[in-house]
């Protein structure tokens, strides 16, 4: 693994401030140089670099800049979406919390790009500590000239605020998230219209991640095609931030070539296997929302598409592997339980499916469980899955379709037995 | 109208005002300066805010309970929210939340009868790397096992 990253030797205290950044990092020398290049030249050389969208997505971020209506009179807004929730997701807290200068001209580019004098960073309630870096990063960027009215000498004018956010996971959902910046409950708005023709406060909006963002600078000092070269795989970009936890010997945030690597490679040869080397028994490997992949379903690309090929998904870029110490049933009702909690309420089906969901697999996991209940999981689920606003839905019936599907004599041999067979 | 928020605080929330293009924009600033004031939410500091910002008391109610973070009940002096979400779980965090209890003699959503601390069952943090997690107050306390925990107790004097 000695190919180049570009993130993670910078990950360690001290590589936060504004000297760091420039010395180190060739900072700030990215915005003056798009500013020179232009808007359009800018959007282009994004798309040219086959970055996709870090939040879970996978958007290809050239195109979504490219729709905002340059034309409308209105304020074009940049939002950061730095709300980071997705179980068992944890690369962006790195970056706030060691690269956020980096955020920030990556934010300068993309707001230039799309003609936005407003940027606002909604991070997640909980990282307080994270909020503060950006704060303290903001202020000296504004102290050098580099926010502001004047952003690096230049006519341009960008200012950047911190918005917290206060303990939701539906406001990584990226309307509720807006909803929520507005002073609002983050509550997912009905699509269309989309962000890009009437987000924040009604204005044009672009909601990016964090890690989205801050391969901007990268891109326009190096080039779209140098960015797009690093993927290994078609159509995706860069080297991606993979979060790796559970029963790994050596979990924490990985960086790999975009495609470079299978899941068995990340979890034996980059994470140092399983945990006491016991049997794999399962992988998520897309955040929880992600379906999940048994043992012998590993030696697949892990990147976008070869994922979504074998049903499932790369989401949040969180690989959670899960030995044969842990109980599938006891796994997948947490899960479950954490959707039920999180639901919005504005959904029927969501609102009321989730906590459906959650009864009965609490149920099958205490011994309580009736041979139909497997059946009656996959009907609620299907009655979840497509029929809400927001992906919440999608999040919590996909992980329980799957587990069903996958581990079927997991559930079966708790409702044969009448309890749990893992508990002591 | 007595003044239950700083005016030290009004002020660096007036000062914020500017950045946003509506007022209601305010309201989860003034939330969580509240909050960090007084340690929870008061009605009474619920309506005070209402007013200043222009908003509906109900709207900021409606508001401050979706959030899990803000306490619209007194809590006690220490807040611990242990993480049980899937990393967490994986890595014994059932197992710490019951030697919590048992330790601090409260079940999860309870206070201590002394109101010295919370305990709070919490999702996921964003901490999965260093599961199992826990936050008090601020401050983030991760790679737990019963002797940090129990280390953590008695700085605190619990």
């Amino acid at each position: 693994m000695s190919e180049e990253t570009l993130y993670i030797q910078h990950f360690h205290a001290g590589a936060a401030s504004l000297a760091y950044y420039q010395e180190k990092m060739q900072g700030y020398q990215a915005f003056p140089k798009a500013f020179a290049m232009g808007q359009a030249k800018v959007i282009d050389e994004v798309k040219v670099s086959a970055l996709r969208g870090r939040g879970g997505a996978g958007f290809p971020t050239g195109m979504k800049w490219g729709f905002i209506p340059q034309a409308s009179p209105k304020p074009k807004v940049l939002v950061c979406n730095a709300d980071e929730s997705e179980p068992g997701t944890f690369k962006d807290r790195e970056l706030l919390r060691y690269t956020p200068h980096l955020l920030i001209e990556g934010m300068l580019i993309g707001a230039y790009a799309i003609g936005a004098r407003s940027c606002y960073i909604y991070v997640r309630g909980e990282y307080v500590a994270e909020a503060r870096i950006l704060e303290q990063a903001l202020k000296e960027a504004y102290a050098a000239g580099l926010l502001g009215e004047k952003v690096c000498g230049l006519d341009f004018a960008c200012d950047i605020t911190v918005h917290r956010g206060a303990g939701a996971y539906i406001c990584g959902e990226e309307t509720a998230l807006l909803n929520s910046l507005e002073g609002k409950r983050g509550e997912p708005r009905v699509k269309p219209p989309f962000p890009a023709q009437s987000g924040a406060f009604g204005c044009p909006t672009i909601v990016n991640n964090v890690e989205t963002l801050t391969a901007v600078p990268f891109i326009i000092s190096r080039g779209g095609a140098w960015f797009a070269s690093l993927g290994r795989i078609e159509k995706s970009g860069g080297t991606r931030l993979i979060s790796v936890s559970g029963d790994v010997k050596k979990p924490g945030v990985i960086e790999i070539h975009a495609g470079s690597m299978t899941i068995r490679q990340i979890i034996f040869d980059a994470c140092g296997g399983i945990l006491g080397d016991r049997p794999l028994k399962a992988v998520i490997p897309g955040g929880s929302s992600a379906p999940v992949l048994t043992a012998d379903e590993i030696d697949v690309i892990y990147d976008i598409e070869p994922l979504a090929k074998i049903g499932t998904m790369m989401g949040s870029a969180a690989l959670i592997v899960v030995s044969d110490a842990h109980c599938m049933v006891k796994l997948i009702a947490r899960i479950t339980k954490f959707y039920a909690h999180e639901s919005c309420g504005q959904c029927t089906p969501c609102r009321e499916g989730c906590r459906w969901m959650e009864d009965v697999l609490e149920r099958i996991e205490h011994g309580h469980g009736r041979v139909q209940d497997l059946g009656l999981l996959t009907d609620i689920a299907d009655q979840i899955q497509g029929k809400t606003l927001c992906a919440l839905g999608d999040a919590a019936a996909g992980p329980v379709m799957s587990f069903v599907k996958k581990f079927r004599a997991d559930f079966e041999a708790h409702i044969r037995g009448g309890k749990c067979p893992n508990a002591s | 109208m007595s003044k239950l928020l700083d005016q030290s605080v009004r002020d660096e929330l007036e000062a914020l005002a500017s950045r946003y293009p509506k007022r209601a924009a305010l309201l989860l600033p003034a939330l969580h300066a509240a909050q960090k004031q007084s340690g929870w939410l008061s009605p009474e500091v619920l309506d005070e805010i209402a007013e200043w910002i222009g908003l509906h008391p109900a709207v900021v109610r409606q508001v401050a309970s979706f959030y899990t973070m803000y306490y619209l009940k007194p809590v006690g002096t220490h807040v611990l929210r242990l993480c049980t979400n899937v990393s967490c779980s994986l890595r014994g965090a059932d197992r710490l939340i019951a030697f919590c209890e048992k330790r601090l003699g409260i079940r999860r959503g309870e206070t201590s009868l002394d109101g010295k601390v919370t305990l709070m069952e919490e999702e996921c943090l964003g901490a999965c790397g260093t599961a199992p997690a826990l936050m008090l107050g601020d401050r983030y306390v991760e790679s737990l096992d019963e002797a940090v925990l129990e280390k953590l107790f008695v700085e605190l004097g619990l």
